[in-house]
């Protein structure tokens, strides 16, 4: 197995678990943010990350960095554990894991000028630090060297956020989460923050682990997509293939509701709009935990969990209705196949 | 043209704010007609003046000048009680985020049946009965049981529903909704405007829509605004202004959003820079720092507002010539 070459972490039957509403008199309930995902990075790729709130995939990615002690299971960097390193080991991991933050407004010290926020971890790294590689950090992610005196507030969200990316890239790390980094911006703003993330991707070897609703977005940058839905990954291929052939329910209906700037697209399309709301992770519903939404649902899927299962080569779905022999679920509706064809 | 069809005809709508930094001129000569039925689509980033000018409509701002004539009767004319009579009932607007806009401490009935016992004197037990119309209306499950939850027990996606009921409630003849769907999920998203879409056509109601996202309006708008730094740099049909757009920014804000059939693997299109301060306008077109069509006179002399097709103008020096070479 090649395994430590070519993936840079394995993310092993990771569980995040909170408890709800414990207090002196109640237990309280358990939440399973994260239920049991297991996923491959591979090294310098870009893995997006997609779901609607509540899906657990903020989670996930802190759950990664140890940001959020996962509950069971296991996160590998380089082939080591890292829930089983000393704190000092940890910390100095730490340098190579890093995160970039949605909100560009609260991620940074507000009393900090730009030069301190981006130096900050050279010195906590022992890096050569100074003006001039601040400076230089500064212009590779299109900032005025000359700003370096300046605080937070006298940038634009946009800058703020190539602040933040600088900070980020001062640790010279090899994995970089990035939960929500855009969506906080403005359209026209978008799109310069994630050329720049490409461009530092393939000068520095960069992986991405990259979070986000915006699926036009993740559809850019992302090289292979894994769908969430309460807790659960649902569906996973690369980026082509899950864009032009969705196959589990949630996922056709989740790329259905994107919006498309075409008119004439826009009324011709078939959307399949999905009644009521994401359920509480509370109380998710038993069996597929999509079955309460999902028009193609039997009785089987309120009782079965569906496995992820590669339907097409290096296409994975979790759906007990669809299998290799007959991945369209809609055909498979329409035949009357598809009931535990698993 | 035929006025009757007219419900909303705006004029030259400015809205000026008077700031420490000086003078901040959030919406600067507006205007647009909007016939009933119709909805208008008015699209820009933060700080373009899209929900000034929403508010505005609304006579919710301190002053503004210009003129908003609705069904016949200028809005900026009027006395205050005029206008708060107009308001919530012939007029309603919902926000982006419904929590903010519901009162927390008010269950979902009191608060539908206050409009309607307001502006259409229903009493207490008619007004209760037509807010669980309309909680059905606006398809919440089990309304019933709802009618008496606080916002709080309601999830993001209910609450805009619960929103869209009061704007509602008196079918009114315009709907305002600034960012409806922005809080919410994609897949709610798309129940919301579903539901904006076929309730409004079922009451003839005229929409005006206000959005950051141009693909939110392909599929609901009849015609479009793109507002930049407080001006319509350009107003056109839905089709034409997806298909043969004549302003350099509309151009590409479409350009830069990432489409999802799109398989290049190359840089996004991105406009460089950033908008300019409101309350330092330079003299010239507020665009030409950031368009790559600008020459000389962009800077220094403000672009016209050019007609190139029936009902599709563009605030541009160049307007004319990119409409011709846009000939697909």
């Amino acid at each position: 197995m090649n395994n430590v070459a070519e993936n840079l972490i394995s993310i092993e039957d990771v569980r995040v678990e909170y408890s709800s509403g414990r207090s002196l008199f109640a237990s309280g309930r358990t939440v399973r943010a994260v239920d049991g995902v297991s996923l491959e990075i591979k090294r310098g790729e870009t893995l997006g990350l997609v779901g609607e709130s509540g899906c657990g995939k903020s989670t996930l990615g802190r759950a990664v960095l140890r940001l959020t002690e996962p509950t069971a299971g296991r996160v590998m960097h380089n082939g080591d554990d890292l829930s089983s390193l000393q704190p000092e080991a940890m910390r100095r991991r730490r340098r190579q894991l890093q995160m970039i933050f949605q909100d560009p407004y609260s991620s940074l010290n507000p009393l900090m000028t730009a030069g301190q926020i981006i130096g900050e971890p050279l010195k906590t790294f022992d890096l050569a630090s100074g003006k001039d590689r601040v400076q230089t950090l500064m212009e590779t992610v299109g900032l005025d060297r000359r700003f370096i005196d300046r605080r937070p507030r006298e940038f634009s969200g946009g800058q703020r956020q190539r602040i933040g990316i600088a900070r980020v890239l001062a640790a010279e790390p090899e994995f970089i989460v990035a939960d929500e980094p855009i969506s906080a911006l403005d359209v026209s703003i978008q799109a310069q923050i994630l050329n720049l993330m490409r461009r530092l991707q393939k000068e520095h070897g960069l992986t991405y682990l990259f979070i986000s609703h915006d699926l036009r977005a993740v559809r850019h940058i992302a090289d292979r997509v894994a769908v969430m839905y309460l807790g659960r990954i649902v569906e996973l291929a690369d980026t082509k293939e899950i864009y032009r052939d969705p196959l589990m329910p949630y996922t056709r209906a989740l790329f259905s509701s994107i919006p498309v700037a075409d008119p004439v697209i826009e009324r011709k399309r078939e959307r399949i709009i999905l009644r009521g709301d994401v359920p509480s992770p509370l109380a998710p519903p038993s069996g597929c935990h999509f079955h309460t939404r999902c028009p193609f649902a039997i009785a089987e899927c309120s009782r079965i969990e569906p496995k992820l299962v590669e339907i097409k080569p290096g296409h994975t779905s979790a759906c007990i209705r669809i299998s290799r022999e007959h991945p369209h679920i809609e055909q498979n509706a329409a035949n009357g196949l598809g009931d535990l064809m698993q | 043209m035929n006025s009757v069809a007219t419900i909303l005809s705006v004029r030259g709508l400015t809205t000026h704010f008077n700031t420490a930094e000086g003078v901040v001129k959030a919406v600067d000569d507006v205007s647009f007609d909007l016939k009933r039925g119709e909805t208008l689509g008015i699209v820009g980033e933060s700080g373009s003046g899209k929900s000034v000018t929403s508010l505005s409509l609304m006579r919710l701002v301190p002053e503004s000048s210009g003129e908003i004539v609705f069904d016949g009767g200028d809005v900026n004319a009027m006395s205050e009680n005029d206008v708060r009579r107009i308001r919530g009932r012939r007029m309603a607007m919902i926000f982006q985020d419904p929590m903010s806009s519901l009162n927390p401490f008010l269950k979902v009935s009191t608060q539908l049946s206050e409009i309607t016992r307001l502006h259409l004197g229903l009493d207490r037990k008619q007004s209760r009965e037509h807010a669980l119309t309309m909680l059905e209306t606006v398809g919440i499950p089990d309304a019933a049981s709802r009618l008496d939850s606080y916002p709080h027990e309601m999830s993001g996606g209910m609450r805009q529903r619960v929103m869209i009921a009061m704007a509602l409630s008196c079918e009114p003849e315009l709907l305002i909704a600034d960012e409806p769907t922005t809080a919410l999920d994609v897949t709610i998203q798309a129940q919301i405007l579903e539901l904006i879409r076929d309730l409004t056509a079922k009451m003839n109601t005229s929409v005006i829509l206000i959005t950051h996202d141009l693909g939110v309006l392909a599929g609901i708008a009849d015609k479009v605004i793109v507002m930049y730094a407080g001006r319509v740099f350009e107003q056109a049909p839905a089709v034409e202004l997806f298909g043969r757009s004549a302003n350099p920014y509309t151009r590409g804000l479409l350009k830069s959003t990432p489409g999802i059939a799109d398989d290049s693997d190359g840089d996004l299109y991105q406009i460089p820079g950033m908008p300019p301060d409101a309350a330092n306008l330079p003299p010239g077109c507020p665009f030409a720092e950031r368009c790559e069509r600008a020459a000389d006179i962009c800077g220094d002399q403000p672009p016209p507002f050019v007609q190139v097709s029936e009902g599709h103008f563009s605030l541009c020096h160049f307007a004319g010539e990119i409409y011709a070479e846009a000939t697909h």
